[in-house]
């Protein structure tokens, strides 16, 4: 590719190699994976076990499903070996500004990592993606707002006020910050830019049950980091790739955002 | 270096809406038992540990659970030492 200022200012996008991490129960990451084949980069299907060096790769995703079955919490199992093989390294590669992204069971895994919200550095959980308040696995399409200024890196193509149709299929998805900061949290998370999507209605309106489909407070979908190059949300854009229902939106918009961010970092 | 069995229950912190509670209790109203007042989930972990004394199982025990096996967020826990 050949445009900005001159050679080598940009990389080119077949030399982005995107880490899809998977263990045994991920179930999403041939979506993933696909969803950055199309879009001319290298991602590859990496199992954690063989997961040698993270630096080798411009960006990490962790892929929807059950990971571990969802045994002790959902995520919790994928996160705690995470942290076992690679916790310095992540820290290391987030502090260097690669993405990080976690779409469903990645978000509860990025959570329970304590990289999300990521107000300070941690090694355990600073919020939680608990059951929903239907008690019920929710699996249908949710309408989303897109509601981040800029700063997450994940979402940088897709116009502020979007509203669109992407893919919920969840059952434990209601993000709870810890009770005693729940307010200055919540207001952090404003202040900063953090928070990317939210659940509306039909008329762009923060709505409850159905609309919210779990109970999240501030209908609150997707989340980045202060810095906005970590990011998780619930529902699926990498299922709504195509905009095959002619819904006006399609999550290719989300994968060309972070390709672009890495082409340019 | 001594074995022990240790009993941990996680449950919800004081204020924490459980879904899961609240459904199997409409659940066993609609079985016609109607007194059921409220009913709590927990999560019992019965782990088999050696250790140099109790005060060293019972450190592990805590890290164990602030790594993996609570969300400080939502859970609280009890630990029981079983001879």
């Amino acid at each position: 590719m050949l445009f900005g200022s001159g050679w080598g200012d940009l990389m080119d996008r077949s030399e982005i190699k995107i880490c899809v991490l998977r263990i045994e129960g991920t179930n999403n990451e041939d979506e993933m994976y696909y969803a950055f084949k199309r879009l001319g980069a290298s991602p590859e299907l990496v199992h954690l076990k063989d997961l040698k060096d993270v630096f080798d790769y411009n960006c990490l995703m962790i892929p929807g499903g059950f990971s571990a079955g969802d045994y002790v919490r959902a995520g919790a199992i994928f996160a705690s070996r995470i942290r076992a093989k690679i916790a310095n390294d992540l820290h290391k590669f987030i502090d260097d500004g690669w993405p990080v992204g976690g779409i469903c069971n990645g978000f509860q895994v990025l959570v329970e990592l304590g990289v999300l919200p990521g107000f300070k550095r941690m090694d355990y959980p600073d919020a939680c993606l608990f059951l929903n308040n239907s008690a019920r696995f929710e699996c249908r399409p949710t309408l989303l707002k897109h509601e981040n200024k800029g700063k997450c890196v994940f979402t940088r193509n897709i116009p502020n006020g979007e509203i669109m149709l992407v893919p919920s299929a969840h059952g434990e998805g209601k993000l709870l910050l810890p009770r005693q900061k729940e307010k200055e949290y919540f207001d952090r998370l404003f202040e900063n830019d953090q928070v990317v999507f939210r659940y509306v209605d039909k008329d762009g309106e923060y709505s409850g049950y159905p609309w919210n489909p779990n109970g999240s407070a501030h209908n609150i979908a997707g989340i980045c980091n202060e810095a906005g190059n970590v990011f998780g949300m619930m529902p699926h854009p990498e299922r709504a790739y195509f905009d095959k229902n002619k819904n006006g939106f399609s999550g290719m918009n989300l994968f060309e955002s972070v390709l672009k961010y890495i082409e340019e970092k | 270096m001594i074995y022990l069995k240790v009993e941990i229950k996680v449950g919800l912190k004081e204020g924490i809406t459980d879904p899961e509670g609240l459904n199997i209790k409409k659940s066993l109203k609609l079985l016609g038992f109607d007194s059921v007042e409220s009913v709590e989930v927990k999560r019992s972990y019965v782990i088999e540990i050696s250790g140099k004394d109790e005060k060293k199982i019972r450190e592990d025990v805590d890290m164990m659970c602030k790594k993996l096996l609570i969300n400080p967020v939502i859970h609280d826990y009890e630990v029981e030492m079983i001879k």
